[in-house]
């Protein structure tokens, strides 16, 4: 373990985008030019006050920041122990933390004078924050999304044509998330004057998981300060479901330098960590280099990418963001895992006790929550990030169930 | 004198223009891939340039991934490519071998464990596409230290200062890239790559290839013209392709084709 530099918000990314060992920016040359006008345009947009206070306005106005943060008392009292507060990114416009982002990027595609967006999308969350954007900014949309996820997640397809995107369905590969960043970065690659490649996470070359991580650090600012007003101090860990990565940098960067304030990144363990069945590179793989970056990745001995699994599609990605690998290694956050079971436990739970129904992504966090409440004190404060809404996920937990619409 | 430096130096000497195939290894399976080496450079091939197959090759059109899912189906790994260079050098000390591919297999190896292997297998180089010179601090000296060249790429986008850097970082020849796109791409424009070989020329005395979007015998010769060395890639691999049932007929669809190109090159 390195000894890492004080204060650790704001030393990382170094100037070439690296966390330590991690991200950095492993592109084709046909890149490297446009990534250099990115960190441009976004290192003078975050400077640019203009820029910033339209930010906040749609946030506040579209998105309906503030999102509120939420005592889950019932369920605090029913698993005994630490109590459990969740921020409520489910109640953003569209149902995830996923729009902050895209509200981000989609203004600073329109301040470098792109016309076209692009996305990937696993679960479709993504591309419907990102379709939802460019109807907004009335922009040119193309998601790219695999063939198996298209087929998993028809009501999001649906959704995003209804906002006026094209969904182009991916048959390359696995057909799912990390296939659909594949032909999403081949689309850049032809398109590259005219288009804005909008990335839905922590992840890919230099800039993006320090731009990602910046708009998406909202929800870690509003939470400091609301704990502060309704619990009168800061919690004493903070929880979050870790796919790619972005909800839980978002609540996890405000904290980084508050020592007393525990930090725990879930992974989805899918069948269970010894299967091999999962989607936990920090918990299970190595590092390696993919899509733009170098970071913890689920690969062969070969060094090829295997396939995930996850009951939530939106966990389901072979990679994680750089921040990520670099907290894990610096030994300020933990990495920890839990298996479809025990996500859908926490999904009914807290559905039942506290009239919620949470993504399975956000089920994840909570169900990391379920497991470390009760080995806390009452005293105990545990903030988990609600990331998600659960509707999209209704026809996963009733098939689960053996039950037929 | 490395093999690349003495085969270009031979080409110049007879002022023709090298002709550089890229075929994937062990695509459409491991026993072809050494007879097609040895029957491509009968066919006129100066170089050869040859795919390692990774799971993502984001930077690969639809032709070259299909080739690297084929390759993949045979558990085709860097060091089973390693082995059929080490083949093909029983037979052929001169012709220059370059590998080409994404840069995951090759940290899971080690970049000393790599450089080593390589160099031993007779392999003459290396091309890796997502790994520009900004991120190769870690591989370029130890592949230097092997004799072993790292061949870089510029693209249409690469500004003249990027040009500068590429250039400095670079050794054997230069690798241009002639359109915004992945392999296999339709949209060549052969003015704008003679203003950007030129603009290349400025900085490098190195050798500069040319390849993206070159499929036939004319796009090779109008390439040619304005390039030391024509790569010549998804052409090649579609026909791979076309001729799946019938594994007899790839050999002689591959040859036939490179060698309209080496008659067209040489202005026969």
């Amino acid at each position: 373990m390195t000894d890492p530099v004080r204060p650790l918000a704001g030393a990382m990314p170094d100037e070439r985008g690296h966390f330590g060992e991690f991200g950095g920016m492993f592109v084709s040359e046909t890149l490297m030019e446009p990534l250099e006008e990115l960190i441009a345009a976004w290192e003078a947009a975050r400077e640019d006050p203009a820029f910033q206070a339209e930010f906040d306005r749609d946030l506040a106005h579209f998105v309906g920041r503030p999102s509120p943060l939420y005592f889950a008392e019932r369920w605090s009292r029913q698993l005994g122990g630490a109590r459990i507060w969740l921020k409520r990114e489910d109640l953003n416009h569209t149902g995830a933390h996923k729009i902050n982002n895209t509200v981000g990027q989609a203004l600073l595609a329109r301040r470098m004078g792109k016309r076209r967006v692009i996305a990937e999308t696993g679960a479709g969350q993504h591309g419907v924050a990102t379709a939802t954007v460019a109807a907004r900014l009335g922009m040119e949309c193309v998601v790219y999304m695999g063939e198996e996820d298209i087929r998993r997640q028809a009501i999001n397809v649906y959704r995003m044509r209804l906002l006026g995107a094209e969904v182009v369905p991916v048959t390359s590969g696995s057909r799912t998330l990390k296939d659909a960043l594949n032909e999403a970065m081949r689309d850049w690659v032809t398109n590259v004057d005219s288009t804005f490649y909008i990335i839905g996470t922590v992840a890919g070359p230099h800039p993006y998981p320090a731009m990602v991580r910046d708009f998406q650090a909202i929800i870690g600012r509003e939470a400091k300060a609301q704990m502060q007003e309704q619990a009168g101090r800061l919690p004493d860990a903070l929880i979050a479901c870790v796919g790619g990565g972005s909800n839980a940098m978002g609540l996890f960067y405000p904290f980084l330098d508050d020592e007393q304030v525990g930090i725990y990144g879930v992974e989805a363990a899918g069948d269970g960590l010894e299967t091999g069945r999962h989607a936990a590179p920090l918990c299970a793989g190595r590092p390696g280099v993919l899509h733009g970056n170098r970071t913890y990745l689920m690969e062969d001995e070969d060094g090829q990418i295997i396939e995930t699994h996850s009951i939530s599609a939106g966990l389901d990605y072979p990679g994680v963001g750089p921040e990520h690998a670099w907290l894990k290694e610096i030994g300020r956050a933990r990495y920890e895992s839990v298996t479809d079971e025990e996500a859908l436990a926490a999904f009914h739970d807290l559905t039942r006790t506290e009239g919620i129904m949470p993504a399975l992504e956000s089920s994840h966090a909570l169900a990391f929550a379920r497991r470390l409440a009760p080995t806390l004190p009452a005293d105990q404060i545990l903030l988990v990030n609600l990331s998600g809404r659960g509707d999209k996920d209704i026809h996963t937990v009733a098939a689960r169930e053996g039950i037929q619409f | 004198m490395s093999r690349i430096e003495a085969k270009f130096q031979e080409l110049r000497e007879s002022g023709r223009t090298a002709l550089i195939p890229y075929v994937t290894a062990g695509d459409p399976d491991p026993d072809l891939t050494v007879p097609l080496m040895h029957a491509m450079v009968e066919a006129g091939a100066d170089l050869i340039e040859l795919g390692v197959p990774f799971s993502d090759p984001m930077a690969d059109g639809p032709v070259i991934q299909a080739a690297s899912e084929r390759a993949l189906a045979h558990h085709v790994n860097l060091r089973r490519v390693l082995e059929m260079v080490r083949l093909f050098r029983t037979r052929d000390d001169r012709t220059p071998v370059v590998l080409m591919g994404y840069l995951n297999p090759i940290e899971v190896m080690g970049y000393d464990c790599f450089a080593a292997e390589a160099a031993a297998a007779g392999v003459d180089g290396a091309l890796i596409v997502d790994l520009p010179p900004e991120e190769a601090d870690g591989l370029l000296p130890r592949l230097r230290e092997r004799g072993l060249d790292l061949v870089f790429l510029m693209a249409p986008t690469t500004t003249e200062a990027r040009m500068e850097k590429i250039c400095a970082a670079a050794s054997g020849f230069v690798y241009y890239v002639s359109l915004r796109g992945v392999t296999g791409a339709a949209n060549l424009d052969v003015s704008e790559v003679a203003e950007k070989v030129a603009a290349i020329r400025r900085h490098t005395d190195l050798p500069i290839g040319v390849g993206f979007g070159i499929k036939d015998a004319e796009s090779a010769a109008r390439v040619g013209e304005v390039a030391d060395a024509v790569v010549v890639g998804s052409a090649l691999v579609r026909r791979i392709a076309e001729n799946l049932e019938r594994r007899d007929a790839i050999v002689p669809a591959i040859t036939s084709l490179l060698g309209e190109m080496r008659g067209a090159l040489d202005g026969a």
